[in-house]
């Protein structure tokens, strides 16, 4: 690729859980605005959400970033919190420790890391208990990669 | 469906987006209270139906290009929630049925539900 790719950035912080989402929601709207397809785009969109939304319950927030090439775009979940002790268990749908004021809103069901991992074609996750967590996941743009974009969408218009 | 037949069947108050209502059309809805579950199942476009009622809710809707919300058991969303929705021209109808009545009007109407994939359980 000869240009550099695309990054935005953004320092998200944990207290008011109304702003939830708003960084993920820039990324949508750059997203959008470069001309990426609307398939795609939208699971950049349910990855951010979900991996903004689990820095700010477990980390007490952190940094959300996006890397945009041509051939696949990247976020970057960056947090100093406690670290995930287990991650297999973390994967576990169903599995949380998310408080009752999340619950409330509709999330801390367990689902945050399997929608990443299922929206994703790669996923990466780096922790160290008390010291953070760096969540890299990767969607790659190509036709035959993009068949992962959930093979129940696709079942679905059957 | 039209967003205005629909909201005729479940006879719904229009908290917002009265004027979108003909230019929205309805194939597929999906009804839940765990936002977690409606990113992972919901299919791009089709309606939302629940009863919580606080903003993150139409940011869900949002990254999923849901066209509407519908608050159901006559549950009012979040000042907040209407004037992000506002901002983005999702239209907010409220239900005063319950979520099982609302759907299953709707199903028997035809609009058809979102797959949920098989999860090996």
């Amino acid at each position: 690729m000869s240009e550099a790719p695309y990054v935005e950035e953004y320092s998200v912080q944990a207290g008011d859980f109304t702003s939830i989402g708003e960084a993920s929601t820039k990324f949508r709207a750059t997203l959008k605005m470069l001309g990426i397809p609307s398939e795609i785009v939208r699971r950049a969109a349910v990855v951010a959400y979900e991996a903004e939304m689990n820095a700010l319950i477990h980390a007490g927030g952190g940094t959300l970033s996006m890397t945009v090439a041509s051939d696949h775009l990247e976020i970057r979940a960056a947090d100093s919190g406690p670290g995930i002790p287990d991650i297999t268990l973390a994967m576990q749908e169903g599995y949380s420790t998310a408080s009752d004021e999340i619950r409330e809103l509709g999330f801390g069901a367990g689902m945050g890391l399997p929608n990443i991992e299922r929206n994703s074609d790669s996923m990466k996750i780096d922790t160290e208990i008390g010291a953070g967590t760096v969540l890299t996941a990767t969607i790659r743009f190509s036709a035959a990669e993009n068949q992962k974009s959930g093979e129940g969408r696709q079942a679905a218009e059957q | 469906m039209k967003l205005r037949d629909l909201v005729q069947h479940i006879r719904a108050d229009v908290l917002y987006g009265e004027e979108l209502l003909d230019s929205i059309d309805i194939e597929y809805a999906y009804g839940a209270d765990l936002m977690s579950d409606v990113l992972a199942f919901a299919r791009p476009g089709s309606l939302l139906l629940t009863g919580l009622t606080n903003i993150q809710i139409i940011r869900t809707a949002q990254m999923l290009d849901i066209p509407a919300v519908v608050f159901v058991r006559g549950k009012k969303p979040q000042e907040a929630a209407v004037k992000l929705a506002s901002q983005i021209k999702m239209p907010v109808l409220l239900c005063q049925m319950s979520m099982f009545e609302t759907c299953g009007i709707l199903f028997a109407k035809g609009v058809l539900p979102c797959h949920i994939p098989d999860r090996g359980v």
